[in-house]
Formats: C-alpha cells, sequence, structure tokens
C-alpha cells in the first residue's frame, strides 16, 4: 500500500481501485457480439432470422454511423462548454482507466518526445521543455465519461489548435489521431473540427501542477465536447490524417464521434 | 338492392365503432417496442456506474456490455423520438388528448381510485376513460416527455446546454432521468395488469374494436 502512496497526493485509494475496477474490460464484452443482439433481430428486423445476430449489429453499426453524422451536423464548433468555479472542482479528481493505477504507463518526462506525422509542415518532433515553454490557457470544466459519472476538473496547457497551426498542420484534414504510451497502444481519433474548438487542450497541468501521472503524464488531450475516453492520456504522437485509423474503445463498439 | 345498401351500412358503421383508431394503435405497439428496448438498453448503461446501491440483473439488460447497451440506446433512441413526436402532434392536432384526456379534476380521480379500490369500477364503456386512466395516461405522457428531453441534455450537454441548465446541471438531469424510467417501469406494471384484467381493452387496443 505504500507503494502506491507516492503517486498521487490526494487521490482517494478506495475509489481509485474502485473506479478501476469498474472500467476493467469485461469478458462479456464478446458476449454481445455473440447473442446480445438476438433480442433485436428478433423485435426489429422482421423477416430476418431470429438467430442472426449479425445482422443486429451490423444494423446497430450503421445506425451508430448515422449518429456520427447527426452529432458531426449539430457540433457548433463556437458552443463552448460550461465552465466551473474552483471550488466545484471534483475532489479527488478520480483516476480513470481500464486497467490499475500501478500499470499506468511511467513516463520518463526527460526522454519523451511528442512525435508529429502526416500532414503537417513541421514534422520536428517536441521535448516536454519546448512544449512547457508554449504559451498556456486554464479552463476548469467538467470530464463526462461514457459510463455516465462526471467530475469537474481544472487543465492548463496550449490549445490544440494553436499547436496545429504552429506545426502548419492541414486543417483540412479529417482526423487528428492520437497514440499513446499505454500497454495496449491507446489510440483515439478525434475530428479535426474538434480538433480546432478553442477549449480543446494539450493538457500539461492539473490543478496548476505538473500533470500527474494518474492523469496521463506527461501529456493528455483534453476535449470538454467529447465524453472521457476520447480524451488519450500518455500521449506520445499525434498525425494529421484523412484516413479513419479507429481507436482503440472505438473499435470495441463505443461510437466514434462521442460528442458532448 | 337491398343487401347492397346493408353493407354500406356497415362499412359506414365500422369507422364508428372503431374505440382505437389505427393511428392510436400503430403508434402504441412501437412505443411499446420502443420503450422496451430503451429500459433494457438503459439498465446496462446504469450499470457501468450505478446512481445508486445496486445493479439491474445482467439478463434483464440488452447489449451484452456497455457499447452494446449504448449502441441499442441510441438506436432504439429514433424509434421512440420519432413516434413519440408523432403521436403527440397527432393527438394535439386530432382533438383526441382534449377529448379523451379532459378535464382531469381531484373529486373525479379521488372517486374512480376509490371505486378501483373497491372493484366496482366499470369498464363498460372503453371510449371513456375513467378519472384514474386519464390521469396515469396524461402523467405518462408527461414523463415520456421529460425522459426524452433529459435523455437528450445528457447525449449532449455541450451543445443542448440549455436543456441540462432546465434541469439544473448534468448529474440532476441524469437522477431526473432515472426516476422517469422508474415511473414508466411502475406504470409499465399497472397498465399491463390491468389490461389483462380487462381482456377487451387489450383487444381493442390490438384490433381496435
Amino acid at each position: 500500500m505504500a507503494k502506491r502512496s507516492f503517486l498521487i497526493p490526494g487521490v482517494d485509494k478506495r475509489l481509485l481501485i474502485k473506479d478501476s475496477i469498474k472500467t476493467m474490460p469485461d469478458v462479456t464484452r464478446r458476449r454481445f457480439i455473440a447473442g446480445g443482439a438476438s433480442l433485436g433481430a428478433l423485435t426489429l428486423l422482421t423477416g430476418c432470422d431470429v438467430v442472426d445476430s449479425s445482422s443486429a449489429e451490423e444494423m446497430l453499426k450503421q445506425v451508430s454511423k448515422f449518429n456520427d453524422a447527426v452529432q458531426a451536423f449539430i457540433f457548433n464548433p463556437d458552443a463552448l462548454a460550461p465552465t466551473f468555479p474552483e471550488s466545484a472542482i471534483t475532489k479527488p479528481f478520480p483516476f480513470n482507466a481500464y486497467y490499475d493505477l500501478d500499470d499506468a504507463p511511467d513516463v520518463d518526462g526527460k526522454d519523451w518526445k511528442l512525435e508529429v506525422r502526416g500532414l503537417v509542415d513541421n514534422k520536428k518532433s517536441w521535448t516536454l521543455d519546448e512544449l512547457y515553454k508554449l504559451p498556456q490557457v486554464s479552463q476548469i470544466t467538467r470530464h463526462i465519461c461514457v459510463e455516465g459519472w462526471s467530475a469537474i476538473g481544472s487543465w492548463t496547457g496550449t490549445p490544440l489548435r494553436d499547436f496545429l497551426k504552429l506545426i502548419g498542420a492541414d486543417t483540412r484534414a479529417k482526423y487528428v489521431w492520437f497514440q499513446c504510451a499505454d500497454k495496449d497502444g491507446y489510440n483515439s481519433p478525434l475530428d479535426m473540427r474538434s480538433a480546432l474548438h478553442p477549449q480543446t487542450q494539450m493538457t500539461l497541468k492539473y490543478a496548476d501542477e505538473i500533470l500527474p501521472r494518474a492523469y496521463g503524464y506527461p501529456m493528455k488531450i483534453r476535449v470538454p465536447t467529447k465524453l472521457g475516453f476520447k480524451n488519450p492520456k500518455y500521449v506520445v504522437s499525434m498525425e494529421v490524417t484523412n484516413d479513419y485509423k479507429g481507436g482503440y474503445w472505438e473499435d470495441q463498439g463505443y461510437n466514434s464521434f462521442s460528442g458532448s | 338492392m337491398a343487401s347492397l345498401t346493408v353493407t354500406d351500412q356497415q362499412v359506414r358503421a365500422t369507422p364508428a365503432r372503431a374505440i382505437q383508431p389505427a393511428w392510436v394503435r400503430v403508434m402504441h405497439w412501437i412505443n411499446a417496442l420502443a420503450m422496451i428496448l430503451m429500459i433494457l438498453s438503459g439498465w446496462q448503461i446504469y450499470n457501468a456506474s450505478p446512481l445508486f446501491g445496486f445493479s439491474f440483473p445482467r439478463e434483464y439488460t440488452l447489449g451484452g456490455w456497455l457499447a452494446g447497451g449504448l449502441l441499442w440506446h441510441f438506436a432504439a433512441m429514433w424509434l421512440l423520438m420519432i413516434n413519440g413526436l408523432a403521436y403527440l402532434v397527432t393527438g394535439f392536432a386530432t382533438g383526441r388528448f382534449r377529448k379523451k384526456l379532459l378535464p382531469i379534476t381531484p373529486s373525479g380521480v379521488l372517486h374512480d381510485v376509490r371505486a378501483a379500490l373497491t372493484f366496482k369500477l366499470g369498464h363498460d364503456d372503453l371510449t371513456v376513460y375513467n378519472y384514474v386512466q386519464r390521469l396515469l395516461y396524461a402523467g405518462i405522457i408527461l414523463v415520456g416527455v421529460l425522459i426524452v428531453l433529459t435523455g437528450l441534455g445528457m447525449w449532449k450537454p455541450v451543445q443542448l446546454h440549455w436543456l441540462v441548465v432546465l434541469f439544473g446541471d448534468y448529474p440532476t438531469a441524469r437522477y431526473v432521468h432515472f426516476f422517469c424510467m422508474a415511473a414508466i417501469c411502475a406504470f409499465l406494471v399497472v397498465h399491463v395488469l390491468l389490461a389483462l384484467l380487462v381482456p377487451k381493452s387489450l383487444r381493442a387496443m390490438i384490433i381496435g374494436r
């Protein structure tokens, strides 16, 4: 237990473990593919074979794509996520991942470099010190998890749109795709309009302190207009691209736009 | 000639005898399907991060895991919203809500509740709803509107921020959404029970008469 206590001062250990257990990938996930959808095949798809759950699954995938389009349509690039006073900050702000905090990436900030790839003029890698020198802004916004819980946190960093401008990114491209240092190679695509949203941030600090390991040291992408899983932590590279490259959770069925 | 006249009268008489018009029946059953899909997938989503100290049994959830539940919820949502909107528009436009559900007086409700509890509430004329029915049906329409509004607010708490503000904040909208679901489930139990006790009402909702 003492091993954990030095990691993040002020983080409640019980809450932390509870949250991480809750988000562990569940073997029953596969049951969705196997049989969870058969009721829908029975009731929704008249004329379909009732045991043919793959047709229900296919239908759900199509509706999800349609929902991506609907969400992109109603996305207003000028609509700001609500901000809160400091007193509203959730303490402790929960650690949340599909693994225990002990298994979180332990990045050495001195060796770490942010790789920049794809449709950008300047593909130079960025050290942490170089990023710390960029102009930064703070925001106190609500993080909403796909599970339904939410927490208000204080984030400081460089607006992603400023950084994209700085590196000469082609902002007509469809996505900015992030890759992370997580053991399974967490990654997630962010549509360009959300990437250019004024509150979307390359976060380097939490509550005015260097971003703790629990929240994604050395850098996370804070997107208050998206659900939590579209806010990648421990980011190691970003790629500006027109290709949809999928994502860790997106590939397992979470709606890809997942805007809020 | 005589037989033709009789046939004509029958044809003309049929619509007048329909207790539940076709549009009510179609929308009712689409709604029943949509509600069941929404409730079962909603329980799956609830289980990912329970608001209270309990989870719904896995056998009564839809989708297999959180992503599946969400996919179902956000697919059936269209069915529920489009059907619900069509129902509201038609209900107001045809005057059916006014004719069938109004007036609702406290004394009338009290009288009919007492009659229902002593099994003296008549169901001879299915075209006229008693006060308990009026209150329940009007109430459940209201709850339906509330659950859709809170649901939309939770789905898009940034883009539809005004909707979230209407209910206080995001966590409050979650609770309101949950209690609306609970109200719908309670209604469902009573509704189905009464339909089974008065089978001709179920028949009317299926074949119209």
